[in-house]
């Protein structure tokens, strides 16, 4: 993986640029010291680390637009960080770029029931918005399984999912409205406390853009009132088969569970043997289904999937009989990163998304390039939307270990492409999938995307080396190739 | 004046380009119900994607399904319908609103305007549910963007911003969209005797509550007779609907029933008679045989329908009705002058367009080309704006000034 050539001369103006950067924010906001820019040189993708030439945390809007106004006319490149969670490396440092982190932006800046929803500045972690909603009964909807961390600007720039997002959408499913500030320093509002933006679909791009077009300085989310209950099933299964099998007769069924998680033999061992959660280890493959909504609901759904499963051959079945039951059966699936963390000294998270009838063929196919690339692999399947992470065992200390797994990794991302699916359902492209775009989408494909980036972004200075395999110029983006004269085609049916 | 009616993505591309080499603009036109829908257009060219037509892919399970663009909603929905699914976004039906009598509406088209029914504010609206597409962009450039499964963040957000872009950035060939179970059973809460004010009140309680409410109304007295459910009669009524499994559905139903029971005097629709209100509703019913009166759509923070809606009536002639918990206001207002566009933009709030957004759905041509059919935006944000459709369409080949004069 290889970042744009840094720019020599930039890095010996680090001096300079500190010094300008502290006379539009405090002077202790702007970090140059070696030692202290390492705390920034990663995210949650840590098999790459660069220190970033300055980094710059500012407290204000008005201090955002100043510091893109000033990299704007200095043609210094900026690389937007929430809390620096990506598991893609969307917020991986450029050693001639300056880092602009939001972590200042911490405050809840309005909670209205009555039009349910919550104006939140970005550095809000994502946790936090249920949190200080939590006492009138409500929650906000999607949940990554960092969200005691993430914050909300980052999900608003990875589009962040969880487990819950079949049922209860993506991030862009629950926005209203942002603030953000264009490279050129001005401050954009999109959207408010109604629905659909009105003109483009300016939110829509934006959420999920990566920071590559804008930061966010101010985001309005839908709150959603708790369900009265909600209540798990664990289920196991002897076969992968029966087990995609059942979640299709689920769906089939006409019902979308709040959460459908699957977990393969490697994962549920490791989780087991991490968390205690009573996972049954004698089983291939775990399914947990969560149903929420009125308990009359809930019961009525849970005995059709208790029939279901049985008839796509569970070898094992147990439903929660109390809340802190259910919390212990999600508390494996939940750890299961961690818990694979301890069996090895290192692991590598994939991301893609397949269509859910092709699992089986999928998983046999990754059971084969794990032997090919000789590296332990564990499962675990987000079973209702078809993302699926398998989890790839290296230890970063043996010598081409991490060459190994980054190879298995594209391996399996672009399995994922064969099959019908897409490199990433949740955790976003940044740097870790950037040069597999190809697979997916051709130049002209990518070209239109790039143009999109024009229109924000004119120069390219916005989070440069991320999601584009390569950089092109606005100028010759925007080249027409026309040929006039004679109508092209004259076959073509005209009436 | 040249009809192209291409029969495949190449075909359209060609179409494009001859339109492009040219340097004369194309009008995209499939079912031709929503012609009446934006500025009017003068091009001397017409793009017929009519025959970009038919389900490609279709997996129930997987929750996908692949068309061609133009393939009429009725043939979709009759596919979903065999497997017991639905397009979620409910899309609304404005022939009888719009004065189209003939013609069927397409997904394409319900793509392009973005629309969506009640059940917006529980499922999202079309562009909630787009997932992929491919179109040849106004460069005469065939690509592709999103893609065919339920979860994806590859790449910018595409099928978003062709969501409700009226076809002033790409002309779509193929759209994959998520489709959902259909509910099993519904039914409908009727709280009557209501004033505005309480009723957005009522609204608010009931999607404040746990019980997943999948349409929230309200029809003043003025609103309420054209309806094909049996209303009580000259009464403001409250209506809010309930989907989903028999057990479930019959405890929502029972427990709003009793918890509205003090705001006034209820009932409830059965499965029938909530189908035929939801789809007057969606439909705009209520206003589409008002003639001779221009229609918006009004969009604010649901705690805002009643009080914009009363604020414009005092000023000018309207009849109107809230959806979407009162985040909706319908607004029939009679015509001459700029029917009523200066007095609803400046109630909904100021020129930042932050408060809201009005469009003018109905209107005649000459209106539509006089007032700002959408809502005027700002500078930056309308500099944005146009920056973005000169990315996708350099030479305003593509819908013209659909949307914005001069985009």
């Amino acid at each position: 993986m290889e970042m744009p050539t840094p720019d020599a001369g930039m890095i010996a103006r680090r001096g300079e640029v500190a010094a300008a950067l502290r006379t539009i924010v405090s002077p202790d906001a702007v970090i140059d010291s070696e030692p202290a820019r390492r705390a920034y040189e990663s995210d949650g993708l840590t098999a790459y680390r660069q220190p970033p030439l300055v980094a710059v945390l500012p407290s204000t809007v008005a201090e955002v637009a100043a510091i893109m106004r000033y990299c704007r006319k200095e043609a210094i490149k900026i690389v937007p960080r929430g809390a620096g969670t990506s598991l893609s490396g969307g917020a991986l440092p450029l050693a001639d770029g300056v880092l602009l982190g939001m972590a200042k932006f911490t405050k809840i800046v309005e909670i209205d029931y009555a039009n349910r929803c919550a104006v939140v500045q970005p550095g809000v972690t994502n946790l936090a918005i249920s949190n200080a909603v939590e006492h009138a009964g409500f929650y906000y909807a999607p949940d990554p399984s960092s969200q005691i961390a993430c914050t909300i600007g980052g999900n608003v720039a990875e589009n962040s999912g969880g487990v819950h997002c079949l049922k209860y959408g993506l991030t862009t499913n629950n926005l209203l409205g942002v603030e953000f500030v264009t490279i050129d320093g001005e401050v954009i509002r999109i959207g408010g406390k109604h629905l659909d933006a009105e003109g483009y679909d300016l939110l829509g791009i934006l959420t999920g853009s990566e920071g590559l077009l804008g930061v966010v300085t101010e985001v309005t989310v839908r709150i959603l009132k708790k369900p009265p209950t909600a209540r798990a099933v664990l289920v196991g299964f002897a076969r992968t088969e029966d087990a995609g099998n059942c979640v299709a007769a689920i769906i089939g069924a006409g019902i979308i569970p709040g959460g459908m998680e699957m977990m393969d033999r490697p994962a549920i061992h490791a989780s087991e043997a991490y968390a205690q959660a009573g996972y049954p280890l004698d089983v291939e493959v775990l399914l947990i289904v969560e149903l929420d909504g009125p308990v009359a609901e809930v019961d009525h759904l849970l005995a059709i999937v208790e029939k279901l499963a049985k008839e796509n051959r569970a070898v094992s079945l147990k439903i929660s009989r109390s809340e802190a039951e259910r919390l212990a059966f999600w508390a494996g699936r939940k750890a299961a990163f961690p818990a694979v963390g301890r069996i090895s000294p290192d692991y590598y998270c994939m991301d893609g998304t397949i269509p859910r009838g092709r699992l089986g063929e999928v998983l046999r196919e990754i059971s084969r390039l794990s032997h090919v690339h000789g590296l332990r692999v564990a499962n675990v399947f987000h079973a209702g939307d078809g993302n699926l992470h398998p989890l790839i065992l290296y230890d970063a200390n043996t010598r081409g270990e991490i060459e190994r797994a980054e190879t298995f990794g594209a391996d399996i991302l672009k399995l994922c492409v064969e099959v019908g699916g897409v490199l990433t359902g949740e955790h976003g492209v940044g740097v870790e999938k950037r040069d597999l775009m190809g697979t997916m989408f051709d130049e002209t494909d990518l070209a239109q995307q790039e143009r999109l980036k024009c229109a924000f972004d004119p120069d390219g200075l916005l989070n440069p080396g991320k999601v584009f395999p390569e950089l092109h110029r606005c100028a010759e983006l925007g080249r027409l190739h026309v040929h006039h004269g004679a109508l092209p085609h004259p076959d073509l049916p005209r009436f | 004046m040249t009809r192209y009616v291409p029969t495949s993505i190449d075909e359209l591309r060609e179409a494009v380009a001859a339109a492009l080499a040219a340097e004369e603009p194309v009008e995209l036109v499939a079912g031709g119900t929503k012609r009446g829908l934006g500025r009017p257009l003068q091009t001397p060219h017409v793009v017929d994607l009519t025959r970009l037509s038919g389900i490609r892919d279709y997996a129930p399970n997987e929750l996908v399904l692949t068309a061609g663009a133009a393939t009429p909603l009725g043939a979709i929905e009759r596919a979903l319908a065999a497997a017991r699914q639905m397009l979620a976004f409910e899309p609304p039906d404005w022939r009888a609103l719009l004065g189209q009598a003939h013609g069927s509406q397409t997904l394409g088209g319900l793509i392009a305007c973005n629309l969506s029914g009640p059940r917006r504010i529980k499922a999202g609206a079309a562009r909630d549910h787009f997932l992929g597409f491919s179109a040849v962009s106004g460069r005469a450039e065939v690509f592709k963007a999103g893609g065919k499964v339920v979860k994806n963040v590859t790449g910018y957000d595409l099928p978003k911003l062709m969501a409700g872009s009226y076809g002033t950035l790409a002309a779509l060939a193929e759209v994959t969209v998520k489709v959902l179970p259909r509910p099993e059973t519904t039914a409908t809460v009727l709280v009557s005797g209501v004033a505005p004010d309480a009723a957005v009140q009522l609204m608010a309680a009931a999607l404040g509550s746990p019980h997943e409410v999948s349409g929230a109304a309200y029809l003043p007295p003025a609103a309420s007779s054209p309806s094909t459910a049996p209303l009580p009669a000259a009464t403001g009524v409250v209506a809010l609907r309930v989907e989903g499994p028999e057990p479930s559905v019959a405890y929502r139903r029972a427990a709003l029933l009793g918890e509205l029971a003090a705001g006034g005097e209820t009932a409830a629709l059965g499965d029938a008679d909530t189908a035929a209100l939801w789809r007057d509703i969606a439909n705009v019913a209520p206003l589409a045989g008002l003639a001779g009166r221009a229609v918006w759509r009004v969009s604010v923070a649901p705690s805002r329908g009643a009080e914009v809606a009363q604020m414009v009536a005092r000023q000018v002639d309207s009849v109107w009705f809230l959806d979407w918990g009162g985040g909706l206001l319908w607004l029939a207002v009679i015509e001459p002058g700029d029917a009523g566009a200066s007095v609803i933009r400046a109630a909904i709030g100021g020129p930042s367009g932050n408060g809201g957004h009005a469009t003018l759905v109905r209107g005649s041509p000459a209106l539509r080309a006089a007032v700002p059919v959408f809502e005027p935006q700002s500078g930056p944000l309308a500099a944005l704006s146009r920056r973005v459709k000169e990315g996708f369409d350099p030479r305003h080949i593509l819908n013209p000034g659909r949307m914005v004069d001069g985009v």
